[in-house]
């Protein structure tokens, strides 16, 4: 057993367990924080793998800004009390089947491919450098394009979340409508 | 046995199911769209495995324009479950059934 395989057998079972913790809390501010640690994980594959930028990216990115938003969320909401509704044990069990047969179908289906070895040598790939290169030469549009869809989610993020005004249907009652 | 592309597709795979197994238990709609994010993070591990194999950067640069659309799409979606807050004091998927009627 190289130091790749140790690392490659623990990383996983992090990642796992903490995938499955995310989706067996009962509490929705400890099914984030196992997210978070998920992500970690995934971020250690990353580094062992080569792509170092996209390791750090995924820590800023996901377990910095888009987990802090689901919490942020959660907390705005006071869910963090025991109080969600569970489904029924039948929903439950055809959640968990229906799961397991996909698991099941998509790995009977590559179990007959020829594993590709890994090189276990370093490359440089997943340098700064070289993906910047690529990345404004041929994946250049795309670039562009992606600045405008965060411009898009940006203001229909505002716009949705924006505090409705009602104006009343009827001036004797006082129900409103939504404008 | 060293660790070769049969490991990354096993990992990827059994995480990918976990996510779905979480869309399909849970009632909480904040919980559903962490375990879509969860399915996107396996698919992304895929991705990086056989990027590495090839010795291809397209593959890396595709794993980050996923998080670039996943951030904008977690944006708009948690807008929606604030809004949908507001309005049913509620995250519970089950009471959104009004279009079935």
């Amino acid at each position: 057993m190289e130091i790749y395989d140790i690392l490659f057998w623990v990383l996983s079972a992090v990642a796992v367990s903490c995938a499955l913790g995310v989706i067996l809390s009962r509490n929705p501010v400890n099914s984030v924080l196992f997210l978070i640690l998920t992500f970690f994980a995934i971020s250690g594959h990353y580094i062992l793998m080569n792509a170092q930028f996209l390791a750090i990216v995924n820590i800023i990115v996901y377990a910095g800004a888009i987990m802090v938003l689901f919490l942020f969320v959660i907390m705005l909401m006071n869910l963090n009390a025991d109080v969600e509704p569970q489904k029924g044990q039948l929903v439950q069990l055809a959640g968990v089947i229906s799961g397991g047969i996909l698991f099941l179908v998509v790995l009977a289906a590559i179990k007959t491919a020829k594993p590709e070895i890994m090189d276990k040598t370093s490359t440089g790939i997943g340098l700064i450098e070289n993906l910047g290169k690529v990345l404004f030469t041929k994946y250049v549009l795309p670039f562009e394009i992606s600045s405008v869809l965060f411009l898009s989610a940006m203001i229909g993020a505002m716009v949705i979340g924006k505090k409705e005004e009602t104006k009343p249907l009827n001036p004797k009652t006082d129900e409103g409508y939504i404008k | 046995m060293p660790v070769n592309s049969t490991h990354y597709l096993f990992l990827s795979i059994l995480l990918f199911s976990i996510g779905i197994m979480g869309a399909l238990m849970r009632r909480n709609a904040i919980i559903i769209f962490m375990c879509i994010e969860l399915m996107l993070n396996a698919v992304n591990l895929l991705l990086v495995a056989f990027s590495k194999i090839y010795g291809d950067p397209d593959a890396q640069l595709f794993v980050f324009f996923i998080m670039v659309v996943a951030a904008s799409e977690v944006a708009v979606g948690l807008a929606i479950i604030v809004m949908m807050y507001r309005k049913v004091h509620s995250v519970d998927i089950n009471i959104l059934n009004r279009l079935k009627h």
